[in-house]
């Protein structure tokens, strides 16, 4: 095939977006290299997803398909995948940087004497691959150099995800079965059903407004100091990973990737420097206030307003100034 | 259980971003370093596990790759209660690729025979979060990754697994295993003086990668790097915290329209 094989996933029975953004990926790759674009979808059951997938401008669409597969392992989904690839041979293979991928591209990669380039930001002549360095303060341009194929992730909202062209005068992607080989004792890992962690009293998704506190706090003993800040906008209080980890706040009121997705009109961020992992969880927020003593933090770069400063003087002045507003 | 945790030296969290004059990495003449923050939660569930099962002699065993400067590092694992380590001194390592390293890796690791090899998820500097698994791959070992907790059972191990927002999963496998800790799972502990003093005692082993008689190119390079565009116009507010916070409340009120 020598062309760009795009794997989509499927996970409780949906093809998320982040899929389409990487077959956008596998597009925009395509046109560069000047290479027909496939995707490949692993499962037991994958008959609806490749229909939906085949509506997209793609050559073929590869029904990976096994019972074997009807769960996700690390091993049988590279497994079937290092066939497919063997059988097919693309110059380029995409995926969506997604905690599953993560779990099985890196190896699937070494077993074909490659390195995935993952969580990739951009596609540049060459090609060359962008991805954030040191926590999002700095880009890395990437590029492979060893003869197989190349293989990259990429990372949720850097590829405009195009909705299927309505009678396009492509004819549809044709939709063959691939059928690996597997046998049970090939998977050693035994996953069990996906539950949902403690209770999810706090539904952060819907708030008006939040207020999200970082390490920059430095202890749980200053917290009071953006509580009240958050009781004076009548906002949420929220927190980046690291706070929660130490306890300081419930996991539930964590943002980014491994907690809530929030989408606020005003997100109010203290002490935040912006990894990329917390700003997947807030980046759709309507306005973003940082409030860090760092200039060069990487959530200015999302900020419509910034105070660089002490957040030690600011919270509380600012806290004082929306108590003299509202009065 | 013998436990192997690959632990990395990374630059501190609020160093200051210079490029080098190559232009392909940050200037690291007045860095500071830390353990990666991933990698310390992997140290303290091994540590934990082993303390567990402490009638069964266990032992801890740190690996890193890295300069001589890594030696601070490790030395301080090793006062977190490792019991030895074996630091694979490397001054290229930003040759190196994924594989490069975990090849490394590998090789130092592979003649120990562990039970269960741990390492953090993903380095706070590169963040490419494949070490480990690719180690596993290398090894011919199962693997889970973003683990949060770590439990023995009579056939292996059961594990935590973290799944996208807020969502878990418990996963089974025998052991010898990999997996890559997520952090948060355990409460971190401080070296204590008495810890500090032992380990200056305690093996610390060097190899090379010639010792070791890893030598392939790598399938994938870092060209330059760049500090990233502002992706939106932030309009700095300035003047004192008093003066800031006032123009920041005329934003909110007439602009957010959110007071």
């Amino acid at each position: 095939m020598s062309g760009v094989l795009v794997v989509v996933e499927q996970r409780e029975g949906r093809i998320a977006r982040i899929s389409w953004e990487a077959v956008a990926a596998g597009q925009k790759l395509g046109a560069t290299l000047t290479l027909p674009v496939s995707a490949a979808v692993v499962g037991a059951q994958t008959e609806s997803f490749a229909a939906e997938i085949a509506a997209r401008p793609l050559d073929k669409v590869f029904r990976v398909e096994h019972p074997l597969l009807a769960r996700y392992t690390p091993d049988g989904f590279s497994l079937a995948l290092h066939q497919l690839i063997q059988a097919e041979s693309p110059a380029c293979i995409v995926f969506p940087h997604t905690y599953q991928v993560r779990d099985y591209a890196p190896a699937l990669a070494a077993r074909l004497g490659q390195v995935l380039i993952g969580d990739v930001t951009a596609i540049g002549d060459g090609p060359v691959f962008t991805r954030q360095l040191l926590q999002g303060r700095l880009n890395g341009a990437y590029r492979p150099t060893g003869s197989g194929p190349c293989l990259i992730s990429v990372q949720a909202g850097a590829f405009r995800a195009e909705a299927p062209e309505a009678g396009a005068s492509a004819a549809p992607a044709t939709v063959t079965t691939f059928v690996p080989t597997l046998e049970s004792a090939q998977i050693r890992t035994t996953p069990g059903e996906p539950f949902r962690g403690g209770s999810q009293t706090v539904d952060l998704s819907s708030a008006q407004m939040i207020v999200c506190v970082g390490r920059g706090i430095k202890d749980a003993e200053n917290l009071p100091l953006v509580q009240d800040l958050a009781t004076a906008l009548g906002a949420e209080l929220a927190a980046s990973r690291p706070i929660c980890d130490n306890g300081w706040l419930p996991m539930e009121r964590q943002v980014g990737s491994s907690g809530q997705t929030v989408s606020p009109k005003l997100y109010l961020g203290v002490g935040i420097s912006g990894a990329i992992q917390h700003l997947v969880g807030m980046k759709g927020s309507q306005c973003v206030v940082a409030i860090n003593k760092d200039p060069d933090a990487p959530i200015f770069e999302v900020a419509d307003y910034g105070i660089v400063g002490d957040l030690f003087e600011v919270v509380p002045a600012l806290t004082e100034a929306i108590k003299a507003a509202r009065q | 259980m013998k436990i192997i945790v690959a632990i990395k030296q990374v630059p501190e969290r609020d160093a200051q971003v210079r490029i080098d004059a190559a232009g392909k990495w940050i200037d690291e003449s007045n860095l500071q370093y830390a353990l990666n923050e991933s990698d310390a939660y992997a140290l303290e569930e091994a540590l934990q596990l082993k303390e567990k099962s402490a009638a069964a002699g266990g032992e801890v065993v740190v690996v890193s790759v890295g300069p001589e400067r890594v030696g601070q590092t490790i030395r301080e694992a090793l006062a977190k209660g490792a019991d030895r380590a074996i630091h694979i001194v490397c001054d290229d390592l930003g040759l190196r690729d994924a594989l490069g390293v975990a090849r490394l890796l590998a090789a130092a690791v592979k003649p120990e025979n562990p039970d269960l090899i741990l390492t953090g998820l993903q380095s706070e500097d590169l963040g490419l979060g494949q070490t480990g698994v690719i180690v596993a791959e290398l090894l011919g070992l199962p693997h889970a990754t973003l683990i949060l907790n770590v439990e023995k059972t009579e056939t292996g191990l059961k594990v935590k697994r973290e799944l996208e927002e807020g969502w878990f999963q418990t996963i089974e496998l025998p052991t010898p295993a990999v997996l890559t800790i997520q952090s948060g799972g355990n409460k971190l502990r401080y070296a204590t003086l008495m810890g500090i003093k032992r380990a200056k005692m305690k093996e610390v082993r060097q190899l090379t990668a010639a010792s070791l008689g890893v030598d392939a190119p790598p399938v994938v390079v870092l060209e330059h790097v760049a500090l990233p565009q502002k992706q939106k116009s932030t309009q700095i507010l300035p003047g004192t915290a008093k003066e800031a916070a006032a123009a920041l409340v005329e934003k909110l009120k007439f602009e957010v329209r959110v007071l």
